[in-house]
């Protein structure tokens, strides 16, 4: 079963004033469970609003989210339940750090859940370790650690709320490449530690080509597609086209199929452009000889 | 005139000794461990670093900002500890940060733009003059009258960065500006810096850790651990691969494609830097 | 939600109110409150309403823009009739048990209240007519002869202008704060009023932190741009009196003068 449904989910802004402006159009989506995706496109696509809708902060103007199978609005649905379901890292999370200790930070959510205290002293030693937070830095205050902790911290609060779907809005946002690479794996560990479905919002084709399992293009408030990540990069033209930037590597293979070398163009990583090329060679010097 | 506008002779630096829970000094850590940079009037570099490496550090150091612990910096021949001269130094050599929010100081934007300029007490005629000239060389114009807040996070960075242009600086420091903006916004800020480079011969520096963003320069400085680590043009600093990856930084995806042919056994050139070059270094090879 | 406030109640138009000096609209608007008080009578009173409805016409702004200005100072209005209404000692026109209704009483609180509506209006036309930060501009000019009592004029208005810049910021970043408690299950709409209170540290905290980062910030920036204070500084606006000036001071100095004779014939 799908872990994430909608249907002709909208949402318009500002209705009857000047403003006015439909954000989310008729997305019929599903997502199943355990799935390893991202979401890209740009900024207005609708890809930040659509996400707050699947742990209800936002309310659609239309149509309906199923999580597990509930509908979120329906009658006795509790919404702040729905939130313990499906936990959502907002982007730039460090800095809604607010308690004295990491540890205490960390406990927030599971806290609200009213998890007994074992069980939460359970997770957060779990998720800490997940997240490559050493032992002694969870009795720090928060405000003494670097950026790049800082924002581990504010990933495993939600972590250790251990959400059915965790989404991540931008979690890579302004750090550097090491620190980018270390998050991403971060968050590649839990998901294969934990079995849970985890989407990931990004800018940069380059994170979802080494991230994603799958990968859910928005633009101008709709789904242009949903699909395996190679599917997605063999339509780089069409990507290009709505003004998303594919890969470097993927568009010099483009070139040389242009250039009449049968050779694939869903390469997207530079360690499948190097087999790629060599299984070229293989293939062809096998025919030379 | 001096040939650099920039001079840094063997920069020492360190923040004030910090007191751990038992009131005892914590050992001092040195961000910058000796650094000599010299930076002439009308190029574009780039200064390329993971968070911690020093880099934003030696920027603070260009326009007085922070001052040396040990060695000198000249900005224009002035030393930068020479109180006097402050303003003469921040004049010649602006500064632009991260968080386009935090440095525009007025509700109008051709009100922000002015802003040094009243500093300055540059008389009004003028004033308009160099506010409307700014706005026009960022192409922030038709904005004039806007509110900052109306503002995608790439127009502010503009605006922030007419508010340095309008004192007609020398040279412009920029603070990895578009760390905080999405893919159009640091299209946007990044064509804007090429052409005061180009177009108006303003020096430029650039901190950043995005490889495709100093690629984009006439030369790369490559900082690590407080020490100037690569200093050269964008394809010889890119073609160490290896180090590169040692110190967390990133190389074009068609550089690093090539290391590893190269590494499989086959000829390849890691001095090669763009799409083009690349396709036809690969067209040639799987041609033969 | 946060974001519907409106701040500033700036409403932007090219009338002769919104022309005129920003300084001349502030004593103007001083004069206009002179009327108010030194009216004795409600034909006083009268005279100045007559000036506020001139000024609102002129203006072209939207009289349902003028009556909800008014909206927050409804509990005064209630409060000061209710006051004057019971309270005062006069001719009785009705008892209901301890209470009475006098003739002074309802004339009292009817002249309060047109006085403090009328007064509430007139200051909304100068804030509906000048943006804020040209009303900051024009007082910190206003003020600058105070400037020789070591009053930090140029500081106060700075202060001003940073407020008014950041306020919105602010409250888009507090509106993010809260989804982001929101979604790790805060609770903020229940519970008792010591829990709410409570329940608001998660946004709190994260809102002082940057906020004083970004003053942090602000300030470096700030002295990138040789900002050194007020002195030696010029400004891009440059404010010019013209006659239309100088007729509207001298037509609110001629109503005035209306008032107080009004009280001297009357009284």
């Amino acid at each position: 079963m799908s872990v994430i449904r909608t249907e002709n989910l909208t949402y318009t802004y500002s209705i009857g004033t000047p403003f006015e402006k439909t954000a989310v159009n008729n997305v019929n989506l599903e997502i199943e469970e355990g799935e390893l995706a991202g979401i890209i496109g740009h900024t207005g696509s609708g890809k930040s609003t659509l996400i707050q809708h699947f742990n209800g902060l936002i309310k659609p103007t239309s149509g309906k989210i199923y999580i597990d199978g509930q509908d979120i609005w329906g009658k006795d649905v509790k919404i702040r339940d729905i939130r313990f379901k499906v936990g959502l890292v907002f982007q730039y999370p460090e800095y809604q750090i607010f308690e004295e200790t990491v540890y205490k930070d960390i406990a927030f959510g599971p806290k609200n859940m009213g998890l007994p205290e074992e069980e939460i002293d359970r997770r957060i030693k779990e998720i800490a370790e997940l997240v490559g937070l050493h032992k002694e830095n969870l009795y720090k205050s928060p405000f003494e650690l670097s950026g790049g902790q800082k924002r581990r911290v504010a990933i495993a609060g939600v972590m250790a709320m251990e959400p059915k779907v965790l989404i991540l809005d931008e979690p890579t946002a302004g750090l550097d490449p090491k620190g980018r690479d270390k998050i991403l794996g971060q968050i590649k560990d839990y998901h294969r530690h934990k079995k849970s479905t985890v989407l990931l919002v990004s800018h940069s084709m380059e994170d979802m080509a080494k991230f994603a399992d799958k990968i859910l293009v928005m633009n101008k408030a709709e789904v242009f597609c949903y699909d395996d990540t190679p599917k997605v990069f063999a339509r780089s033209e069409e990507l290009e086209q709505i003004g998303l930037a594919v890969p470097q590597i993927t568009r010099v293979f483009n070139r040389l199929k242009q250039s009449g070398i049968d050779i694939r163009t869903d390469v997207y990583t530079v360690e499948f452009a190097r087999k790629t090329i060599l299984e070229y060679l293989e293939k062809r010097g096998g025919k030379n000889a | 005139m001096e040939k650099n506008i920039i001079s840094a002779q063997k920069v020492e630096f360190h923040y004030n000794n910090e007191y751990d829970e038992n009131e005892a000094p914590k050992p001092i850590k040195q961000v910058l461990k000796g650094v000599s940079l010299d930076i002439p009037r009308g190029g574009f570099t780039a200064v390329l670093g993971h968070n911690g490496s020093g880099k934003s550090t030696i920027a603070k150091h260009m326009n007085a900002i922070l001052l040396p612990c040990g060695g000198k910096v000249w900005v224009d021949g002035i030393d930068t500890c020479d109180e006097e001269m402050l303003f003469d130094i921040r004049s010649r050599v602006g500064m632009v940060f991260q968080n386009p929010d935090n440095q525009i100081v007025a509700t109008i934007v051709e009100e922000d733009v002015a802003f040094a300029l009243e500093n300055m007490g540059v008389p009004p005629d003028e004033m308009r003059e160099r506010v409307d000239d700014a706005l026009k060389s960022v192409g922030m114009y038709e904005y004039r009258e806007h509110s900052p807040h109306q503002l995608s996070g790439g127009q502010k960075q503009r605006v922030a960065i007419a508010g340095i242009i309008a004192m007609r600086p020398e040279c412009i420091v920029l603070d990895e500006p578009t760390a905080m903006l999405d893919p159009k916004g640091r299209k946007e800020v990044l064509k804007t810096i090429r052409r005061l480079n180009n177009k108006f011969g303003i020096t430029i520096i650039l901190i950043t850790h995005y490889m495709e963003e100093a690629a984009l320069a006439d030369r790369i400085v490559v900082m690590d651990n407080g020490e100037i680590i690569m200093d050269g043009v964008p394809r010889d600093v890119f073609s160490n691969v290896e180090l590169m990856k040692k110190v967390g930084l990133d190389v074009p995806q068609v550089t690093e494609l090539m290391y590893l042919l190269g590494k499989s056994g086959l000829p390849s050139d890691t001095h090669i830097i763009d799409e083009d070059e690349c396709a036809n270094a690969l067209l040639k090879l799987l041609n033969e | 939600m946060l974001k519907d406030i409106t701040i500033g109640q700036y409403f932007p138009g090219n009338s002769a109110v919104h022309r005129l000096d920003p300084r001349f609209k502030i004593i103007i608007t001083g004069v206009f409150i002179g009327m108010l008080f030194s009216a004795d009578g409600f034909l006083g009173l009268a005279v100045g309403a007559v000036f506020l409805l001139i000024s609102f016409l002129l203006s072209q702004i939207p009289l349902k823009l003028m009556i909800k200005s008014l909206k927050p100072i409804v509990p005064i209005i209630l409060f000061t009739s209710v006051l004057n209404i019971f309270f005062l000692d006069g001719v009785p026109l009705l008892r209901l048990g301890f209470i009475k209704i006098t003739d002074e009483g309802l004339r009292t609180s009817a002249f309060m209240i047109i006085r403090i509506i009328a007064l509430i209006m007139g200051s909304s036309l100068l804030t509906y007519t000048t943006s804020p930060i040209i009303l900051t501009d024009a007082i910190e000019r206003l003020l600058s002869p105070l400037k020789k009592i070591k009053l930090p004029v140029h500081e106060l208005a700075m202060m001003m202008t940073i407020a008014l810049r950041f306020i919105p910021t602010l409250i888009e970043e507090t509106d993010k704060i809260m989804s982001a408690q929101k979604a790790r299950g805060a609770d903020m709409e229940t519970g008792s009023l010591v829990q709410r209170a409570k329940a608001l540290t998660p946004i709190l905290i994260p809102l002082f932190v940057s906020a004083f980062r970004r003053a942090e910030e602000l300030a470096t920036a700030m002295e990138c741009r040789c900002y050194r204070g007020g002195d030696g500084r010029t400004r891009l606006r440059q404010l010019h009196s013209t006659g239309a000036d100088f007729f509207a001071l001298g037509l609110s100095i001629l109503f005035l003068d209306a008032v107080l004779l009004l009280n001297c014939l009357i009284g």
